[in-house]
């Protein structure tokens, strides 16, 4: 550090060079600034270019686009009910079948096998086996989904007497679910964490047993955050597009049988974006999947927006 | 927390009832039961992967081009370099921006800012870029970038993942900064340092690792992004380092191949997946061998209680 010193000091020392640290420190401000500005431009001008190209097919459209289920680029219908029940159907069944799975790691990681505990090797063992499970990329669940669950899916289809396609919602929701496990897990973890220790002495105290502890007071304080949780991992579960896109099947016909439709091919509003944006001819036909695009953007937004204030206001 | 809950639970069902503790052994049991019960895919899918992908696995699998339908043989030499091109351009964009804007949500984002709004604006936005589904980016870029070009090419597909890898490196940039000891900017200042010289040359320097550490969490994210590639680097089956052209990635061929209906290119795909999993495992390891051995967790260790200027 010699050296800086002797600069620092002849900077003292010199009046000249004291005026140009003062004009390096404001072009250092105004860099951060700017690079703040760039940031909140980005995300702004992004939903205004969305919304900018999306808008003829919002003119065209009108109440269609939500509630038809029509989807045909030729005769210049695009209704799209069938890829907004797609998406809602998907991400509420992995929810379903994540979240109990997501809430027994968050508990067991917190409570039974805290991060002090190192040496204990399951705890160790989960903990990065989540964190492993959150870094595989999608494409990849898609594929392993392809070869793994549609024909476990298949098999039920044909023990049910359903047309066997093996790819359909159903497989669809089970890789989403696999997928969203380990981040509902980390925001579980995390706002479990938070329960204050003096609350569960305090039970400990009169005599209640771990479980109870556990269902009574940690439970029950933490439960706006798992709720913000689950909230959140919604909003991710409805943008996933690549591993949905390989197992949906890409039917743009929904039957309206509920008990079929789970076993049925479909699409999500990401998967039909993925599918025919490449290949879309004409301007109104683009618009139309931008305008797909603006509702996910804004959809998801809303959830964001939403779990975050949720566990803000938990923590504090 | 209501009072008679316990209440109940003592007086209605009693202290010593027995039941009480089998219940708590049996829901330990079912929480072990269900953890590995979630954890186990996690197994299936790397073991089915390294199972697959090892079979198809060869120096010349590696480093030769990929073959038309029928032909024996083929490799992923394209993809490799395309994936490593596409996360430096998104690195070139997405680093200088967001370890700005994490210095900058760090050092103005005080709650006694009168440019508050702003910071609390860039932070929103931050939170909000991490949430965006990896495809509406992708038409975001498309519109920006291709539709200007006039075609699909490397550089749209490092631009959306840049834009995806921003979050990371700003969260993660802010998050270390903060770790740092008042005392040490408060020391560099008491020497009269200026004020950019105490960011730059005390700050920066004591949490390089967890910039880092930020930075291969970001790579980590993105190398296995197939979504905002679709329609911006699109995919090329020839072997091309040109940033104007489009060009082929990892997670963009394991897509088509596997979609595919030959049997041949199932197997260039699992032996792809093994590839990019290896990477991204590796980059998170690495992350995380970063974490421990940085000045970061000493500094920490060290953190006295003094107040913030």
């Amino acid at each position: 550090m010699s050296g800086k010193w002797k600069h620092e000091m002849k900077m003292k020392n010199n009046g000249k060079t004291n005026n140009s640290t003062k004009l390096k420190g404001w072009i250092f401000r105004v860099g951060l600034i700017t690079s703040g500005c760039v940031i909140v431009l980005l995300l702004g001008g992004m939903f205004l270019s969305l919304l900018g190209e999306a808008f003829p097919a919002i003119k065209h459209n009108g109440f269609n686009f939500v509630t038809s289920t029509v989807w045909n680029p030729r005769s210049e219908s695009y209704g799209a009910f069938s890829f907004i029940v797609g998406t809602i159907l998907t991400s509420f069944i992995a929810l379903v079948l994540s979240v109990p799975f997501a809430l027994a790691i968050s508990i067991l990681l917190c409570e039974y096998l805290p991060e002090y505990q190192n040496g204990k090797i399951i705890g160790v063992f989960l903990r990065n086996a989540t964190d492993l499970l959150a870094g595989v990329p999608s494409v990849i669940y898609g594929f392993w989904g392809l070869f793994f669950i549609s024909p476990i899916v298949r098999y039920f289809e044909e023990l049910l007497d359903l047309p066997a396609y093996g790819v359909s919602i159903l497989a669809a929701s089970i890789v989403l679910a696999i997928m969203i496990l380990p981040y509902s897990a980390s925001i579980g973890r995390e706002v479990i964490a938070m329960v204050p220790e003096e609350l569960k002495e305090a039970a400990y105290a009169l005599g209640t047993t771990k479980y109870e502890t556990i269902r009574r007071v940690t439970l029950r304080h933490s439960a706006s955050g798992i709720v913000a949780g689950v909230i959140l991992a919604l909003g991710r579960a409805i943008g996933e597009t690549m591993a949905v896109t390989m197992l949906i099947g890409n039917s743009n016909i929904l039957p309206v049988n509920i008990f079929r439709l789970i076993f049925s091919p479909g699409n999500t509003m990401a998967s039909v974006i993925a599918n025919e944006f490449a290949e879309a001819t004409g301007k109104l036909y683009l618009s139309s999947l931008i305008e797909i695009g603006v509702v996910l953007f804004v959809l998801s937004f809303v959830l964001n927006v939403i779990g975050k204030q949720v566990i803000r206001r938990f923590a504090l | 927390m209501k009072l008679h809950t316990f209440r109940e639970v003592v007086v209605r069902k009693g202290i010593g009832n027995k039941w009480r503790v089998v219940r708590d052994r049996c829901f330990k049991y079912l929480l072990f039961i269900l953890s590995f019960l979630g954890i186990s895919p996690l197994v299936l899918i790397i073991g089915y992967i390294v199972v697959k992908g090892l079979s198809s696995m060869s120096l010349r699998f590696l480093f030769s081009l990929p073959v038309p339908v029928g032909e024996k043989g083929g490799g992923i030499a394209n993809a490799i370099v395309g994936t490593g091109i596409l996360v430096f351009v998104a690195s070139f964009f997405s680093v200088p921006l967001g370890v700005l804007g994490g210095i900058y949500l760090n050092e103005y984002g005080g709650y006694s800012n009168r440019k508050r709004w702003l910071t609390y604006c860039t932070r929103l936005s931050v939170e909000m870029l991490q949430g965006i589904p990896s495809i509406v980016i992708g038409i975001v870029v498309w519109m920006w970038v291709v539709l200007g070009m006039g075609h699909f090419s490397a550089l749209a597909g490092g631009i959306a993942l840049g834009i995806m890898m921003l979050p990371t490196v700003v969260k993660s940039t802010e998050e270390t900064l903060r770790l740092v000891p008042p005392s040490i900017r408060e020391g560099a200042l008491a020497l009269g340092v200026p004020y950019y010289r105490v960011v730059l040359r005390v700050l920066i320097p004591a949490s390089k690792s967890g910039i880092l550490t930020g930075i291969l969490l970001g790579i980590a994210r993105i190398a296995g992004e197939t979504a905002p590639l679709l329609f911006t680097a699109f995919g090329n089956p020839y072997f091309s380092t040109d940033i104007t052209e489009p060009i082929n990635s990892l997670p963009l061929l394991i897509f088509n191949y596997a979609t595919s209906p030959y049997e041949e290119w199932h197997r260039i795909a699992w032996g792809a997946s093994l590839v990019l999993i290896g990477f991204v495992f590796l980059l998170s390891l690495s992350a995380r061998f970063f974490v421990s051995r940085g000045t970061i967790k000493k500094l920490s260790v060290n953190k006295s209680g003094n107040s913030k200027v």
